[in-house]
C-alpha cells in the first residue's frame, strides 16, 4: 500500500486526516512491513467508512487488515444512534458471530505422544464433528426450537444438554445475546439452517487440538489456566447458513434503501441503514438472532468434542477458557473525551478485547482483561492474547483476528497439492482430516501471512497483550 | 486470473484478499450470467466433474442489472445449499431487469467433487454488469 496519504504518528500507528466526504480520521495499527503489504483497497475501504453517517472518532483498521466488501476486514467502527448513526451489513459480515472458542483439556503434550493415540484422536473428531460442503448433522429442529435457538443461544445448547452449564460464564453475553428476534429472520434463512446446527462450516472454518509451546507472560498465562506443554483446542465458525442468508438478505434491502435515507454511499458495498430506522432496528435483531445461532453453533460442537475426547481419552476435563466472536456490532458503552457514550461498534474481523475492570468480563478475567483468541493456519501459530487498558481509547478495546490470506484460493490450489500439503504437515506431526483434498491446498499453511507479525504489531500497538502460543497437533479442516 | 477459455462465452476468477471474484462473459447478458454462475460453481469444484442428471428452476427480479447479478449468484447459492446439489449447466433468460433460469446439475458427492469451499454469499464489492468490446461482462465477488 502506498503510503503517502498517512500521518505516522509512532511505530505502530498511521493516520489519514479527514479529507472530502471524511468525517472522522481513519487510524491505522501495523508495523511499516504490515502496511506495505496492505492492498491499496484498504485506504479506499477504511476512508470510505470514515465518510459514513454518525462515525465516532475514527474509522480503526487492525494490523491484519485487508480487501473485504465494504469495511475491510479488520475493520472498526462506532456509531452514535443519536447523530443519525448507521448499522451496516457489510461491516458485520456474511458469516455473523464468526468466532474462535478455545477449550483447556487438562491433557499435556505426553498424552498426545504415542501416534496411534493421535491418529485415533484425529480419526474420531474427524468422525464427529460435522465438517466441510455440505455437511450436516443428525439435529434437526422444529420450527418452534429453532425460534428458542435463535433466542437463547449458547443457553438454549445448554438447557437441551449440549455442554454444562459452568460453560456460559466463558461466553460473551453469558452465551445468550440479548436483543434477538426470530420474527426479523425470514423463512429462506432459517430453511438454510435447518441441517446445519452442530457442523463447522468450510474455507477457514477449523478444529484444532493444539499444544501450549510458548508463555509470554505466565501471570497471565496462570489466570488463563494455561502452561507450557498444555494441550488445548481451539474451533473457529460461526452462524453457518443462517447467518449468511441474513447478511446477503440485508445488504440489498440497505443498499437499495440508502437512498431514500439520504444516504449517500461512495460505493454501494457500504450499505447501509440508520441505527434508528425500521430497516435497522429490524436487521439490529435478524444479526442478535444470528449471533446467538453462532453461539448455539460453537456450543453443540464443544458437546460433540467432548463426546470425542470421552472415548478417546477418557482422563481429559474440557474446560472453556473463552468465546469470542470477531464478526458482531455490538451496543457497548464507550468513553469518547471524557463522556461516556452509547456506541454500536462494527468489528468486522476484528477482535473484542476488554480491559481489566471491564464490568462486562466474566469475573474470572474482571482482573486480568478478556482472553483474545487469534487463529493462525493449520501449519503455523495461534495465539492467546489479553486485553489492556489502553485499548479502549485506540480502538474502543478492539484487536487483530488471524492473519490475512497472502494469495487468493486459486493460487494457492495452483501451488500445492491438498495430498502433499497433508504428508508435510504429518511429517511435521500435525495430523491434518479433511472430506477435500483441494480445500486443504487452498488453506495451505504458506497461502496466509505469517499471524506472529500481525500479534506482535497488536501488541506493540497496545491492542492486546501476548499470553500463549499455541501450535497445531489434530487439524479437522471444514 | 484462472481462465476457462479465450474465446466467448467464457468465465474466470479474479483475485481477492480473502475471499474470491467470479466473473462470466457472453454474448449475450444471459450468456455472461450463465458464466459467472459457472465461475461460482468452479470455485467449489470442477464444472466439468458435475453431471447434469436434475434440474431445477430459478427466478429472479431486481430493480437493476447489477443487484440481478447478485440475486442470481444468490439464488444458485440457496438452490446448492438446500439441496445439497452442484449445477453445471445454467439455461438463462433475462427480460428487463427479470430473470428466469433452468440449473442442470446433480447431488453433491463429496468424494467424486471434492468441494473445496461453499459460498456464503455474493457481494455488491467489484460489482459490475457491462458491456465491454461487443462481449457482456458480469462480475462480483463471492464471500467464501
Amino acid at each position: 500500500m502506498d503510503l503517502s496519504p498517512f500521518e505516522r504518528v509512532g511505530d505502530t500507528v498511521w493516520r489519514i486526516p479527514p479529507v472530502g466526504a471524511m468525517r472522522v480520521p481513519a487510524v491505522l495499527y501495523a508495523t511499516e512491513g504490515l502496511m506495505r503489504d496492505m492492498d491499496d483497497k484498504v485506504f479506499e475501504q477504511i476512508t470510505n467508512v470514515a465518510s459514513l453517517p454518525g462515525i465516532v472518532k475514527a474509522a480503526y483498521a487492525m494490523p491484519d487488515a485487508h480487501w473485504g466488501y465494504g469495511f475491510p476486514i479488520g475493520g472498526v467502527a462506532a456509531f452514535d444512534p443519536d447523530e443519525e448513526g448507521v448499522i451496516s451489513a457489510g461491516g458485520v459480515g456474511f458469516d455473523i458471530s464468526c468466532g474462535v472458542r478455545l477449550l483447556l483439556t487438562g491433557l499435556t503434550r505426553a498424552a498426545l505422544e504415542p501416534l496411534p493415540v493421535k491418529e485415533r484422536l484425529a480419526d474420531a473428531l474427524f468422525a464427529g464433528i460435522p465438517a466441510g460442503v455440505g455437511s450436516q448433522s443428525a439435529i434437526r429442529l422444529s420450527a418452534k426450537e429453532m425460534d428458542a435457538m435463535l433466542t437463547g443461544g449458547a443457553a438454549w445448547a445448554v438447557a437441551r444438554s449440549w455442554g454444562e452449564p459452568a460453560d456460559l460464564a466463558r461466553i460473551e453475553e453469558g452465551g445468550r445475546m440479548g436483543g434477538a428476534d426470530p420474527a426479523a429472520v425470514s423463512s429462506r434463512a432459517k430453511e438454510r439452517q435447518r441441517g446445519q446446527m452442530g457442523t463447522l462450516g468450510s474455507g477457514n472454518h477449523y478444529l484444532e487440538v493444539q499444544e501450549v509451546v510458548e508463555l509470554f507472560d505466565d501471570s497471565l498465562g496462570r489466570a488463563f489456566g494455561l502452561a507450557v506443554g498444555d494441550i488445548v483446542v481451539s474451533i473457529h465458525c460461526g452462524s453457518r447458513g443462517l447467518g449468511h442468508q441474513i447478511g446477503t438478505e440485508f445488504l440489498r434491502a440497505m443498499a437499495l434503501e440508502a437512498p431514500a435515507h439520504g444516504i449517500r454511499l461512495p460505493d454501494r458495498e457500504l450499505a447501509c441503514a440508520p441505527l434508528a430506522s425500521p430497516l435497522g432496528q429490524r436487521y439490529l435483531a435478524a444479526m442478535r438472532s444470528a449471533m446467538n445461532c453462532a453461539m448455539a453453533n460453537r456450543q453443540i460442537l464443544t458437546h460433540f468434542l467432548r463426546q470425542v475426547f470421552r472415548d478417546i481419552l477418557p482422563e481429559a476435563r474440557i474446560d472453556l477458557l473463552y468465546d469470542v466472536s470477531h464478526n458482531t456490532c455490538k451496543e457497548e458503552r464507550h468513553d469518547v473525551d471524557g463522556k461516556s457514550r452509547r456506541l454500536f461498534v462494527h468489528r468486522k474481523g476484528a477482535t473484542r478485547a476488554f480491559s481489566p475492570g471491564h464490568p462486562d468480563l466474566p469475573e474470572a478475567f474482571r482482573a486480568v482483561g478478556q482472553p483474545v483468541l487469534i487463529g493462525g493456519s493449520m501449519g503455523t501459530f495461534s495465539y492467546i492474547l489479553a486485553g489492556t487498558f489502553g485499548s479502549e481509547v485506540k480502538s474502543f478495546s478492539s484487536a487483530c483476528h488471524g492473519a490475512g490470506r497472502a494469495m487468493s484460493r486459486s493460487q494457492a490450489a495452483k501451488r500445492w497439492r491438498g495430498q502433499d500439503v497433508v504428508r508435510g504437515l504429518a511429517a511435521r506431526g500435525i495430523l491434518v482430516r479433511s472430506a477435500s483434498f483441494r480445500g486443504v491446498a487452498e488453506e495451505a499453511p504458506k497461502a496466509y501471512k505469517e499471524v506472529g507479525a500481525v500479534v506482535d504489531a497488536t501488541s506493540a500497538a497496545g491492542l492486546a497483550r501476548k499470553v500463549a502460543r499455541l501450535v497445531p497437533v489434530v487439524c479437522v479442516k471444514g | 486470473m484462472e481462465s476457462a477459455a479465450a474465446a466467448a462465452p467464457s468465465w474466470q476468477h479474479f483475485s481477492h484478499a480473502a475471499d474470491i471474484g467470479v466473473q462470466g462473459r457472453g454474448r449475450s447478458l444471459a450468456e455472461a450470467f450463465a458464466m459467472a454462475a459457472t465461475a461460482l460453481v468452479a470455485a467449489i469444484t470442477d464444472p466439468a466433474a458435475v453431471i447434469s442428471r436434475q434440474s431445477v428452476s430459478v427466478v429472479c427480479a431486481a430493480p437493476d442489472r447489477e443487484m440481478l447479478l447478485v440475486d442470481w449468484l444468490n439464488a444458485v447459492i440457496y438452490e446448492m445449499e438446500m439441496r445439497q446439489m452442484l449445477f453445471s449447466h445454467f439455461d438463462v433468460a433475462i427480460e428487463g431487469t427479470r430473470l428466469s433460469a433452468t440449473l442442470g446439475g446433480e447431488p453433491l458427492d463429496p468424494e467424486r467433487h471434492q468441494p473445496a469451499v461453499g459460498p456464503k454469499g455474493a457481494t455488491l464489492t467489484a460489482l459490475k454488469v457491462a458491456e465491454e468490446g461487443g462481449l457482456w461482462v458480469a462480475q462480483c465477488v463471492v464471500d467464501v
